[in-house]
């Protein structure tokens, strides 16, 4: 449970910390709070060999709202964000999702973006991602772009981003009027990976539910709004379609049965929540 | 921009408990390891080494962090604190340390330095915490013992006298 050897680069600036990504063709990994990263390496499934600290390098630690967009720099961490005064009114599937990653005692170094990069397909904060239709900002030496979550995701802890780059921060949407928005997950413990996470959002006649911990993604699906059988139909199929595999902790077919009955669930209690 | 060689030592710098400390570490030693190996504070317990059981539990500038999940070269310049730090004079217990001894709150001892840590950020930060609260912070650490119920009570119990005091 040690990691193997590494060299460790305290980056102080961005454009220090692009050279080394650029020059070290895939082999650095981006260490930021180090709560998904640091067992990784413990456990030796990550074997990079060299990290790059991007913790002091000024201008990564801002929350900002621009338009209707909250960005999240790649040094803030779930609890900054969970202390962000405006998190129950503005983003209110973050304020239900966060309390749900890791513990009091990760969610103080863990980084937002950090979750983002790490891409666990049972992992809160993408799924949010997904169900609000955020962004991820990418910037390498030579580029800068922003991928929508929805591509961004690629497969199990798999991004889009390339070796040269890093994640600049995570754009989330604010909430617009008349939005509802739930969040429910079930897992053994709290603080435990979901076996079943549900996201929903409702806006206007349009339910978008998103699903994490079944497929090796996160995964979203807009509904006309349904109701009834036809409701339970939709939900239906979209179990079926994440091809949910058993595991350790639970059949595929429970699985399924989550996605059914919670699915119903939250989109009832989103329903409920519209304001 | 310092590079710190994985095949060499480096030498690592920051406050542990009010006093500068340091001392030299490869890049991929663990804080936990260099608390208790480098500098010799067997305070901090190692139980699971990646992040899960709580036992490692410190505090980094102020707010708790699994000492496990961390390298020693991150902390350079940091303040730490450990469960060394807790009591105010070596023969007297803190309010919480003393409600634990009341409460029979511990019994192997291993989980009690992680949860001491934890929960005596929890209480600085909200005097009002609230059994719920305290479980839920309590959820971040894992203890074979004593089933929980006299850590809350000790917990709640310096809580009410803390708020007494101030």
């Amino acid at each position: 449970m040690k990691p193997a050897r590494f060299d460790y680069v305290r980056a102080e600036t961005l454009a220090e910390a692009h050279a080394v990504l650029a020059e070290s063709g895939g082999e650095a990994r981006v260490l930021a709070g180090g709560q998904s990263l640091m067992p990784m390496l413990s456990m030796r499934l990550a074997r990079p060999n060299i990290l790059v600290d991007i913790m002091r390098i000024p201008g990564l630690a801002e929350i900002a709202v621009e338009g209707g967009v909250l960005r999240v720099g790649a040094r803030i961490t779930q609890a900054q964000l969970l202390a962000w005064p405006d998190l129950s009114t503005r983003l209110p599937l973050l304020a239900a999702a966060l309390p749900w990653v890791g513990h009091a005692q990760t969610r103080s170094s863990g980084t937002v973006c950090g979750s983002v990069a790490h891409a666990d397909p049972s992992a809160e904060i993408p799924l949010a991602l997904l169900a609000l239709g955020g962004e991820v900002e990418l910037s390498s030496r030579k580029t800068r772009r922003r991928v929508a979550a929805q591509d961004f995701f690629v497969g199990t802890m798999s991004t889009a981003r390339r070796d040269d780059e890093l994640i600049e921060a995570v754009r989330f949407p604010l909430k617009t009027p008349g939005d509802g928005f739930a969040f429910r997950e079930v897992g053994r413990r709290h603080g435990d990976f979901a076996i079943v996470s549900v996201a929903v959002l409702v806006r206007g006649d349009t339910v978008r539910v998103a699903i994490g911990g079944v497929a090796d993604r996160p995964q979203a699906r807009d509904f006309r709004t349904l109701d009834g059988a036809a409701l339970a139909d939709a939900l239906d199929q979209f179990a079926w379609s994440l091809e949910a595999r058993d595991d350790l902790h639970a059949t595929a077919r429970y699985r399924r049965d989550l996605v059914r009955s919670f699915g119903r669930d939250v989109i009832e209690e989103a329903r409920r929540c519209r304001g | 921009m310092p590079r710190l060689t994985g095949d060499a030592r480096h030498r690592v710098r920051f406050t542990l408990n009010g006093a500068a400390v340091e001392g030299e570490a490869e890049p991929r030693m663990l804080l936990s390891d260099f608390l208790r190996h480098v500098l010799g504070m067997t305070g901090t317990h190692v139980g699971c080494e990646h992040g899960v059981c709580g036992a490692c539990t410190i505090e980094i500038d102020g707010v708790p962090a699994r000492a496990c999940l961390k390298l020693a070269v991150q902390v350079e310049g940091a303040r730490l604190r450990t469960v060394e730090g807790l009591a105010p004079a070596p023969d007297r217990l803190s309010v919480l340390q003393a409600a634990f001894r009341r409460h029979h709150a511990l019994q192997c001892g291993f989980c009690t330095p992680g949860i001491l840590m934890s929960l005596d950020s929890l209480l600085r930060e909200r005097r009002d915490a609230d059994e719920a609260a305290i479980r839920e912070h309590l959820s971040g650490h894992l203890c074979r013992c004593t089933g929980y119920a006299p850590i809350i009570a000790a917990a709640l119990d310096a809580a009410a006298t803390l708020r007494g005091a101030s």
